[in-house]
């Protein structure tokens, strides 16, 4: 009988210690806030387009961390989701094209001759891309336009256009090379092709 | 007109099949040596694996829809086909070769992707799980001496399962292991079944090194590998036989019978399981060294080679990732790994 | 002095005697130079000529633009015909902006002098001078010389590195330089020398140049400065920054550092020439010498050529087989870039054009399955793990190869050479290093805006609540004021109900008689109201509020009499008629102008869809032809509606924005009622709304009025 009470004395006091310990480090080591949202939004392209459906980035970051699918963001792509994924410990997934393809970085252009100067585009712009004051001409400040198209929409006389950022000595990529599985399969033709 | 690709714009004139091919030349001798002296078996096995390998490379190649040509004449197929059939008994029935390839091609290299993609040497794969699933046709080993099988005898008792009786019998490191409370000199004692026998091993064993030897000078490996798993095996077999010589082999023995030379210089050295860094090549030998030494003087087999290296294969990138070598201008930085993984 | 070693290295087949049998020659002046704005690292020069310039030897026709950058300087007299994007030589095979000179075969120099002593000018002064001399560094990469020479400004700089190694096979234009201007390259050191102040000069060169180190030898004897030559053994790549430093001074730059942030300063001997040319004579850099090599020239040789001059013409003169031609290669074949044309310029960085036939450099085999041989990691110069590298960029894994110091890598080839399986090692580190910088600059950019949408979100809630704020304000004096104003009323209605004088001419006193009216008849139901309330609840004083709803009854009545009597004094016959005829002359023009209008967009859209059609060009024309005509007509109309309204002095356009505004602004209004979370907003927002709607209401109104 003795022993059984030693045993759970024991018990009890281990129960004990290590609440304590676990009581201090939820205080000591204690995490402000809800940092993977900001882990999330800190992924996410910032293009604030809302093609996943919520009204920015930071909606959908918040959106994922309750949830939501990875794979709603066309502008940040597989690498966004891949990410995503990652960040998560889940399954990278293919973009849900319900919400649009991932295509080429583009930037708005407006046609300045048909601008009236409405302003309804600098009001739609989310990160105030767009420069210009009622009825004057209107322009995009290219550096800081994100492509989102949301100010294609809004405008009256349709001067916008989304025109896909040109590749230049300065952007260009180096190309993944081929794999010898293509090389062999189409017998080489394929590179010198390109060049051709 | 011309391909856009990167520079460099001219490589050296090597290539992965002539790196097997020469691996292939570096095998004769001890090829030659095991049939001069155990007769026609090995080479009758090794052609089995050959052929058995090839065609189950092939096949897996078919079934993953890559080019079969291509694949097949990297030669590597035909070094592990080589390596297992040198290792077989020379009698071993045919069909032991035959799900030794298989297991060797299929599931120690295909399965993970083909070469460069396996984690362990497939013929030792195989031929560790050839030993512990038919002990008995895999511990038979000829007796060498001055009658020999003939290839008519042989081949029969290869396909045919022929009687071999009179032929077969235990490996010197069997004897040892099996020494029925003899001691070591007792064991090498003049007209003792061990010391009939051993010689014939050890010249194999010397036809590997020659082989092994003759490679290094062609720099397909690097010494650290083959040299540091010897000297480990000798130095800490010298050490134990120096403290009880009665009961521990000498170091000698240890390097030139059973397998040691065969693994130090061509199965320890397969690049694509070991470890690749310098540093960790040397802790990749000396381990395959130590862990020799203690299957064979502790363990259950009497040799150990095979399993020693599927070990050590197993550690490799783990001791790659400890030994990293300090990139340049990284004075100071410490080793292993860096950051999160 | 000991020459210490580097890790790795290769020993390819140097293939350097071909392009050294004949002496230096110039180039044949070509009709064309082709020069882009940006041969070197850093930004693109600005061209500041035009179209149709005339330029004179040397003179400038791009000027640097910020801090890394040079000058770029007619490498011979002629005229400009072209300033356009030309493909230049560079591994993507993309253009940029060029510009093209036609000579005129006069090679007239531009105004130029030296400097009789450049140690009397201060060093700044004579380092811009430099810089105005457009010389960035010649062996390879290109950077501004300027910048490097400015490094003694806050480093402490005690060896001075001139690289002589050239340890590239093929190429020899280092070699011939030294070979023929030994003179000026210790000329040159000497300048730098005096800039940097160096404790310490070495030159680093190869052993496989024995004239070279011979002339240099014995011009270094009668230098000013005490210049060591060291001869390295051969090893590829020697010639690299940080391993030549290496191999002379035993010190390992650290990763992510400069040279200079050990002491170090390293200069190539193309540079060293350069300067001297252009402290001595003033001349800027115009012209470098180029190898001109590989089997399937007839002549390979080394060649002085203007910057500028297309490749073409150096092939032709070099006896260039085209049809033995396979491969054509800038640079060296180790680090050289791939040419998909042979009518591209020579840039301040072209030291080698390599024609190889098809022997030569065969195309590599197809990559094999990597085996780990390791022999990659035994070549490589930086000590990285090459293979692991290369799984990570394959796989994608670019953190990972990140870790694994992929960014010290230098790109110089030697893994991909001793590669067994003819991997090709180099492409894939370049593309995981591009695709690591672009996911880097994505980051950056996805910050940036972040940042700049939080802003304007702030922005937006400040305006917002200052917006309440005020209106708050609005509401809160318009509340005071009507309190006010409603007691004069009062006052004045019953002054009016007093004297019962029905006088009301002018439209301010009608006005004031309804309001009068309607206020009184508010008071008459609020006390009836209240009389019944207190009736069904059998209250105190029921007579009293009797009496006093029977007092405003009669007061109610006597308002609304005299407010009717007043309208029906105020509209007379004359005046209906008058507003009728203006209404339909007005309904006139705005039928016609929407008509007109109508047509256009249909027009418009009729063309559009044609075009995307593509129907026969006629009927686009056609099409076309009706569409301007109705525009025509339509832009008079406006014009004439403009007009009219110029004359009722009212800007039309204002008008027109005033009201999309208001309109815009009440089904805004509407909309946030409707998305208002709390109940306490929405009542706000409605209460907002019957203002909006009003003044938009009015704007229309006027509107309407013109058109």
């Amino acid at each position: 009988m003795d022993s059984v009470i030693t045993a759970i004395l024991a018990l009890l006091g281990l129960a004990l210690v290590f609440g304590l310990l676990l009581g201090y480090a939820s205080v000591r080591f204690k995490v402000e806030g809800n940092p993977i949202v900001d882990q999330i939004d800190a992924i996410l392209p910032q293009t604030q387009c809302g093609q996943c459906g919520h009204p920015g980035c930071r909606p959908y970051a918040e959106a994922i961390a309750a949830g939501e699918a990875i794979n709603k963001c066309p502008p940040g792509g597989q690498a966004t989701i891949d990410q995503l994924a990652e960040l998560l410990n889940v399954e990278s997934i293919p973009l849900d094209a319900e919400h649009g393809s991932e295509d080429v970085r583009k930037v708005a252009y407006i046609r300045e001759d048909e601008c009236i100067g409405c302003t309804k585009c600098i009001q739609a712009c989310p990160v105030d891309a767009i420069l210009g004051a009622a009825k004057q001409m209107h322009t995009v400040i290219v550096s800081e336009c994100t492509g989102c198209d949301l100010c294609v929409e809004p405008c009256p006389v349709d001067c916008i256009d989304m025109i896909p950022v040109a590749t230049t000595i300065g952007n260009w990529k180096w190309p993944a090379p081929p794999s010898p599985m293509q090389i062999i399969a189409t017998d080489r033709t394929t590179p010198s092709e390109e060049t051709a | 007109m011309t391909l856009r690709l990167s520079s460099p714009h001219v490589t050296r004139n090597n290539s992965t099949a002539g790196v097997m091919q020469k691996v292939l030349l570096a095998l004769l001798p001890g090829i030659t040596a095991l049939t001069y002296l155990f007769g026609w078996g090995s080479l009758i096995q090794v052609l089995i694996c050959l052929i058995s390998g090839l065609v189950f490379e092939a096949l897996a190649i078919w079934l993953r829809r890559q080019s079969i040509s291509f694949f097949l004449s990297d030669y590597s197929a035909a070094v592990t086909a080589v390596l297992l059939g040198v290792s077989l008994p020379p009698t071993a029935p045919y069909w032991v070769a035959v799900v030794g390839m298989l297991v060797a091609i299929i599931f120690g290299k295909q399965v993970y992707g083909g070469l460069g993609n396996n984690p362990f040497n497939p013929a030792m794969v195989a031929y560790a799980l050839l030993l512990v699933s038919f002990p008995v046709q895999m511990t038979a080993w000829i007796i060498p001496g001055e009658t020999l099988l003939s290839l008519a005898d042989t081949t029969s008792a290869i396909f045919a399962a022929g009687t071999i009786d009179g032929y077969s019998g235990a490996t010197p490191l069997d004897l040892i292991r099996n020494r029925a409370g003899l001691t070591t000199s007792e064991l090498w004692s003049p007209g003792s079944n061990l010391s009939a026998i051993a010689q014939a091993y050890q010249w194999v064993a010397l036809a590997w090194a020659a082989g092994g030897v003759a490679l290094l000078y062609l720099k397909v490996f690097t010494w650290h590998t083959p040299i540091s798993m010897l000297a480990s095996l000798f130095v800490i077999s010298a050490m134990f036989y120096g403290y009880d010589p009665d009961t521990y082999l000498d170091p000698v023995s240890q390097l030139t019978l059973g397998a040691t030379m065969l693994g130090a210089f061509f199965i320890a050295t397969d690049p694509v399981s070991s470890a690749t860094s310098t540093k960790g090549k040397l802790v990749f030998g000396a381990g395959i060294g130590l862990l020799v030494f203690v299957i064979r003087t502790w363990g259950n087999y009497p040799d150990a080679v095979a399993f020693a290296v599927l070990v050590l294969n197993l550690a490799a990138p783990m001791i790659d990732q400890y030994t990293q070598p300090r990139a340049f201008g990284h004075k100071g930085v410490r080793m292993g790994p860096q950051g999160k993984e | 002095m000991a020459v210490y070693s580097f890790h790795g290295g290769i020993h390819p087949p140097e293939n350097k005697l071909q392009s050294t049998q004949t002496p230096l020659v110039d180039a044949p002046l070509p009709r064309h130079l082709i020069i882009p704005v940006q041969q070197h690292i850093g930004m693109a020069a600005d061209p500041i000529v035009k179209i149709g310039d005339t330029v004179l030897k040397g003179q400038v026709i791009a000027e640097p633009i910020g801090r890394i950058s040079t000058a770029v300087h007619a490498p011979s007299s002629g005229r400009v015909i072209d300033i356009s994007q030309q493909p230049v030589p560079h591994a993507s095979g993309l253009e940029a902006e060029c510009i093209v000179i036609e000579t005129d075969g006069e090679e007239r120099w531009c105004e130029h002098e030296g400097l009789d002593d450049y140690k009397k000018l201060a060093p700044n002064e004579l380092i811009d001078f430099i810089r105005s001399k457009g010389i960035a560094g010649m062996g390879g990469a290109g950077f501004p010389t300027d910048v490097k020479l400015h490094l003694g400004d806050d480093h402490i700089v005690n060896t001075l590195i001139i690289n002589a190694a050239e340890c590239e096979p093929y190429i020899t234009s280092d070699d011939m330089l030294m070979r023929t201007c030994a003179d000026e390259i210790v000329g040159g050191i000497e300048v730098i020398a005096h800039l940097l102040k160096p404790h310490h000069i070495l030159i680093g060169i190869e052993d496989n140049k024995p004239e070279a180190i011979a002339a240099l030898s014995s011009a270094c004897k009668i230098s000013r400065v005490p210049i060591d030559i060291q001869v390295v053994p051969t090893k590829y790549p020697s010639g690299g920054e940080r391993q030549l430093i290496q191999l002379l001074t035993n010190i390992e730059v650290p990763s992510g550092k400069i040279p200079a942030d050990v002491g170090i300063v390293c200069q190539n001997v193309g540079t060293t020439a350069a300067i001297y040319e252009a402290v001595t004579t003033g001349q800027p850099l115009i012209s470098r010498i180029v190898t001109l090599t590989g089997a399937a020239l007839k002549q390979p040789q080394n060649l002085r050529a203007l910057i500028g001059t297309p490749f073409t013409t150096l092939l032709e003169f070099a006896g260039l087989e085209p049809d033995k031609l396979s491969k054509l290669v800038m640079g060296g074949p180790m680090m050289g870039v791939p040419l998909t044309s042979p009518h591209l310029p020579v840039i301040k960085t072209t030291n080698c054009l390599i024609a190889t036939t098809i022997e030569e450099m065969p195309p590599a085999p197809p990559a094999q399955a990597c085996i780990r041989c390791g022999l990659c990691e035994q070549a490589c110069p930086a000590q990285l793990l090459p293979q692991q590298l290369y799984w990570f960029s394959k796989g994608k894994e670019f953190e990972k190869a990140r870790q694994h110091n992929l960014f010290d890598c230098i790109e110089c080839g030697a893994c991909a050479y001793v590669c067994p399986s003819n991997i090709p090692l180099v492409q894939y580190y370049r593309f995981a290093k591009s695709e690591i910088r672009n996911e880097e600059l994505e980051q950056r950019r996805a910050d940036h805006a972040r940042a700049r949408f939080e802003a304007r979100q702030a922005r937006l809630e400040r305006e917002a609540a200052e917006k309440a704020e005020k209106r708050k304000q609005r509401a809160l004096e318009a509340a005071a004021a009507q309190a006010a104003r409603k007691k004069a009323e009062e006052k004045a209605a019953a002054e009016a109900a007093e004297s019962g004088e029905s006088n009301a001419s002018d439209d301010a006193a009608l006005k004031s008689l309804k309001v009068a009216a309607a206020v009184s008849r508010t008071k008459l139901s609020k006390a009836e109201k209240a009389l019944k309330n207190a009736r069904e609840k059998e209250l105190d004083g029921i007579d009293k509020l009797e009496a006093t709803v029977v007092e405003l009854k009669t007061k109610s009545d006597e308002a609304q009499a005299m407010y009717d009597a007043a309208v029906n004094a105020s509209t007379s016959p004359e005046k209906i008629a008058k507003s009728d005829a203006e209404s339909d002359a007005k309904k006139e023009i705005t039928l016609d102008l929407k008509a007109l209008k109508q047509q256009v967009s249909i027009m418009r859209t009729k063309l559009k869809k044609a075009k995307a059609s593509e129907v026969d060009a006629a009927e686009i024309l056609e099409l076309e032809a009706r569409l301007n005509t109705a525009q025509a007509e339509l832009n008079t109309a406006e014009e004439q509606q403009m007009a009219k309204a110029a004359a009722a002095g009212i800007d039309l356009k204002q008008l027109k924005i005033d009201a999309a505004l208001a309109k815009a602004a009440v089904t805004k209004t509407e909309r946030a009622a409707k998305a208002a979370e709390t109940d306490q907003e929405r009542e706000q927002l409605e209460a907002e709304l019957p203002q909006k709607r009003e003044t938009a209401e009015q704007l229309a109104q006027q509107l309407a009025r013109f058109e």
